[in-house]
């Protein structure tokens, strides 16, 4: 017999992928560390501020990054140079990295160390305004750059990932004597998008902003571990529910 | 081309929910899903994603039916709800205050599957029943 049916599913489109970034924040928090995925268009600096400030961070922070890039392992490469432990994850045709991508990262980290001795780990996202703004991989924060060559209008225009982050670095603020852009105007922009978040000046190239830049680093490392000690972590695996899509 | 990438996570989403219905097959008519104005994901290239990304699977046939849901935001100087425009900042219209709160339009939802259960293996010869076609 045929009947027709209907379920009501009321799921997230990308239900599989926020189950599988809940299963690795659930091992972040049994490792005690704090993930913070990094975005923005391709060239606002995600690798050059990683350069600048791993160094700087590793004296009270240990730390590794996953580093995700479309084709190359040339970011990789870079970072690898500051002495901090660095996956990269090739996402070949995907202009972002998902969290089943992160999950496989999180496997080859742990041959070469246990994640647990980590305080931070980054996820260096694809450089795009779009898609990582809608895939989660699990992170505890998500911070977003945006450089000061790219124009003020560009929070309006891609206002998805600037209303998802919860701190947006306006970087290459070095160059803002050359150009015909007034930052305040960018400033305001991404608080009209994000009233929220933070928004903070930097420059990887002269250092301008980066004291700043760590110490909210420093502010989220410690709110998650007051976090943790108020609901200490489940084991991975007994917290989410299985995916469950069935009526 | 993002949309690609949402098509192969709705696409993941359907494979999981069709395991739930395990022995039995879903075969599925429709795909009902709502689209927030507030996402990445346009709808007229997701129609196009989903009809190559299906070609040839157990999906084969089943439509996408998108439902539009509009930006709404609440104005948290006096409540009232409003349509955010970038052009004016996303500002409410009648506090020009910023958009703290969104009430609609972050939707990329699944609201529900047009199936019939039918056998996991029919015989080669079977065919359906006219009757039961939605």
């Amino acid at each position: 017999m045929h009947m027709p049916l209907e379920d009501n599913l009321g799921l997230n489109l990308l239900a599989a992928n926020q189950h599988q970034a809940a299963h690795n924040r659930e091992h972040f928090d049994a490792w005690q560390l704090l993930c913070i995925n990094v975005m923005s268009s391709p060239g606002a600096g995600k690798t050059s501020l990683l350069e600048r400030s791993l160094p700087l961070l590793a004296n009270d922070f240990a730390m590794a990054v996953l580093e995700g890039d479309m084709t190359t392992q040339l970011d990789a490469e870079r970072l690898e140079a500051v002495g901090v432990p660095v996956v990269p994850i090739t996402t070949g045709r995907s202009c972002h990295l998902d969290a089943a991508m992160v999950a496989g990262g999180l496997r080859l980290l742990r041959q070469r160390l246990d994640p647990a001795s980590l305080d931070l780990l980054w996820v260096e996202n694809v450089g795009n305004l779009v898609c990582p703004a809608e895939f989660e991989v699990g992170e505890h924060r998500k911070v977003a750059l945006l450089s000061v060559t790219e124009g003020d209008d560009k929070p309006l225009k891609y206002p998805v990932m600037f209303r998802e982050a919860d701190c947006v670095l306006i970087t290459k603020t070095d160059l803002l004597p050359y150009l015909p852009v007034q930052v305040e105007r960018i400033e305001d922009h991404i608080k009209q998008v994000n009233p929220r978040c933070v928004v903070l000046r930097v420059s990887a190239s002269s250092g301008v902003g980066i004291e700043a830049w760590h110490l909210w680093l420093h502010q989220q490392v410690a709110a998650q571990r007051s976090a943790l000690l108020a609901t200490p972590a489940p084991r991975p695996g007994s917290a989410a529910a299985p995916l469950s899509l069935a009526r | 081309m993002h949309e690609v990438d949402m098509t192969r996570a709705l696409v993941l989403s359907m494979h999981s929910w069709r395991e739930g219905h395990r022995p039995q097959e879903p075969k599925v008519s429709r795909v009902n899903l709502q689209v927030g104005a507030f996402t990445c994901v346009e709808p007229d290239q997701l129609l196009f994603t989903w009809k190559v990304a299906i070609a040839n699977s157990w999906l084969e046939g089943a439509q996408l039916a998108i439902e539009p849901v509009p930006l709404l935001g609440r104005c948290l100087a006096c409540a009232s709800i409003y349509s955010p425009e970038a052009e004016q900042g996303y500002r409410s219209p009648c506090c020009s205050h910023p958009m703290e709160e969104i009430v609609s339009g972050r939707e990329l939802r699944i609201r529900s599957v047009d199936y019939e259960l039918v056998e996991a293996n029919p015989p080669p010869n079977s065919q359906p029943d006219p009757a039961a076609v939605i």
